[in-house]
């Protein structure tokens, strides 16, 4: 009696597993991927990682397949003690690998390409952003400093807030930037992550497509208090958002009228004793 | 006694010592905080005082480190070098400032306006105050979780008698700041000071300002 053909029946096995599991997969797991679908770049973010699960679930099947019909087929009997067939070289099997992973590879490289380029896919762009999604945008200024982020809004009288309320539905175009070290501003559930550097004017756009809480954690260790540096923001109704500025204005009057002019970034002049 | 058996308890006293060291690190210095202060209450309400300076003068172990103290909450109460400060849960707690250190500038600000306090208000040297100059800010309290931000006037330049170094007595140049603010319920809450005043470290941020027990410390909602 010859020897079976193992690669059929792996590929066999692993193809029957893919086509049960992958679906399954994604139409299970896919909707609970992080970061949730608070905003429209955080929906991006689950797509991306819905279709990274339908690739890798293939992957993976494969591997598990392949040692276990290893593990079953060619495992020693008792009493058994013979050698294995030598090993060697496998032209077809080598170019059918280069050409599976370089194909994925290239995919991957191209679908993120074209994800970040489509809206930025909510992380910073830098001073100049090559994705600039159409409509107006609410300009909202992200202060990090050790360890607190202010918020501030230019269109608004440049008036500065200590927490974060957005309007749903409203493109809004962060800037962020820092007065003192490297922190790193991110929205989780927005879907938003972008470095605040000092000197460097951070541009990330979001567009909040429900209402509800998002947490707000620096992500760049920045000092003692780095763990602490967090928040909560909410994406509120326009009317809401509308009154809630109106209330800021009003009760950070006095230390409005103090600050500086609106910047892209700041430069706090040398202090007495510090430095 | 058979090879395996010694090998077998070899590796259990080997795990029994490890455990035992995990357990000494863990009990002796993970476990280790600060000395806590608690506020004086009385029928008035809860009353905190406390000082910054502008050096925490030679006994200390950074005697020229900017520092913040305590008052022992008794008749013969005394300066306590701690920024672990212990309060009760749902209550006002009034807090008085004796600031002795000039001002060293905002870095932001918009923390140069109280925040959270009863009324939006704080008293300094006697006047209800909202906001100061940014630049004459000198230290401030600041509990980013409860939302409280206070900032501490700087002592003038031009003062006849500053406190060079702890202690510092209240005949010594000095300015007075006190605002009351509701704690919520019980827990750990970090507080800081947000003016670069570190001076002689990098940026003014380094030093006392990364270390609890000087412009940093914990707040014990209890």
């Amino acid at each position: 009696m010859g020897e079976p053909n193992h690669l059929r029946r792996v590929v066999l096995l692993w193809l029957i597993a893919s086509a049960i599991a992958t679906p399954l997969v994604v139409v299970l797991l896919g909707p609970n991927m992080p970061p949730g679908n608070l905003s429209s770049e955080a929906s991006g973010q689950v797509f991306d990682n819905t279709v990274m699960l339908g690739l890798v679930t293939p992957v993976v099947l494969f591997i598990l397949v392949y040692f276990a019909y290893v593990m079953i087929v060619f495992r020693a009997r008792d009493g058994e003690a013979l050698e294995g067939p030598a090993v060697r070289g496998h032209a077809g099997a080598q170019i059918w690998w280069m050409v599976t992973t370089s194909a994925i590879v290239l995919f991957l490289a191209a679908f993120g390409t074209y994800e970040l380029f489509k809206d930025g896919s909510g992380g910073g762009q830098g001073p100049n952003p090559i994705a600039d999604p159409p409509g107006k945008a609410l300009q909202v200024q992200v202060i990090a400093e050790q360890w607190e982020f202010t918020y501030r809004f230019p269109t608004y009288g440049g008036v500065e807030t200590p927490h974060l309320e957005l309007p749903v539905g409203q493109l809004v175009e962060f800037h962020v930037t820092s007065l003192d070290v490297t922190h790193s501003f991110w929205a989780y559930e927005l879907g938003v992550k972008a470095d605040a550097n000092q000197g460097v004017d951070n541009i990330v756009y979001v567009t909040p497509k429900r209402t509800g809480p998002f947490s707000i954690r620096c992500s760049e260790l920045c000092g003692l208090w780095h763990g602490y540096m967090f928040d909560t923001g909410r994406v509120v109704s326009p009317s809401a958002f509308a009154s809630w500025i109106q209330q800021q204005q009003a009760t950070f009057a006095p230390i409005t009228a103090k600050l500086p002019p609106y910047a892209r970034t700041y430069f706090p002049k040398p202090q007495r004793r510090g430095g | 006694v058979s090879t395996f058996a010694k090998k077998m308890l070899g590796i259990t006293l080997a795990v029994v010592a490890v455990g035992v060291v995990i357990g000494l690190y863990v009990s002796v210095y993970l476990t280790r905080s600060p000395q806590a202060i608690a506020a004086s209450t009385s029928a008035s309400g809860t009353q905190l005082t406390l000082a910054t300076v502008p050096a925490a003068g030679s006994s200390d172990a950074n005697p020229d480190w900017v520092s913040f103290f305590a008052l022992a909450p008794n008749p013969n109460g005394h300066w306590i070098h701690t920024t672990t400060y212990r309060v009760p849960a749902h209550s006002l707690i009034h807090v008085t400032i004796y600031n002795y250190d000039s001002a060293s500038g905002l870095r932001n600000p918009f923390l140069a306006q109280a925040q959270g306090t009863v009324g939006g208000t704080f008293v300094l040297d006697g006047k209800p105050t909202q906001a100061i100059n940014p630049d004459d800010a000198s230290h401030m309290f600041a509990i980013p979780q409860l939302d409280v931000v206070v900032p501490l006037l700087g002592v003038p330049t031009s003062a006849k008698n500053p406190c060079a170094a702890a202690p510092c007595s209240l005949s010594e140049d000095h300015e007075t700041i006190s605002f009351t603010f509701r704690t919520g319920g019980p827990g750990r809450f970090r507080w800081q000071c947000f003016v670069p005043c570190a001076a002689g470290w990098i940026f003014g941020t380094g030093g006392p300002m990364q270390t609890i027990g000087y412009m940093d410390g914990i707040l014990e909602v209890v």
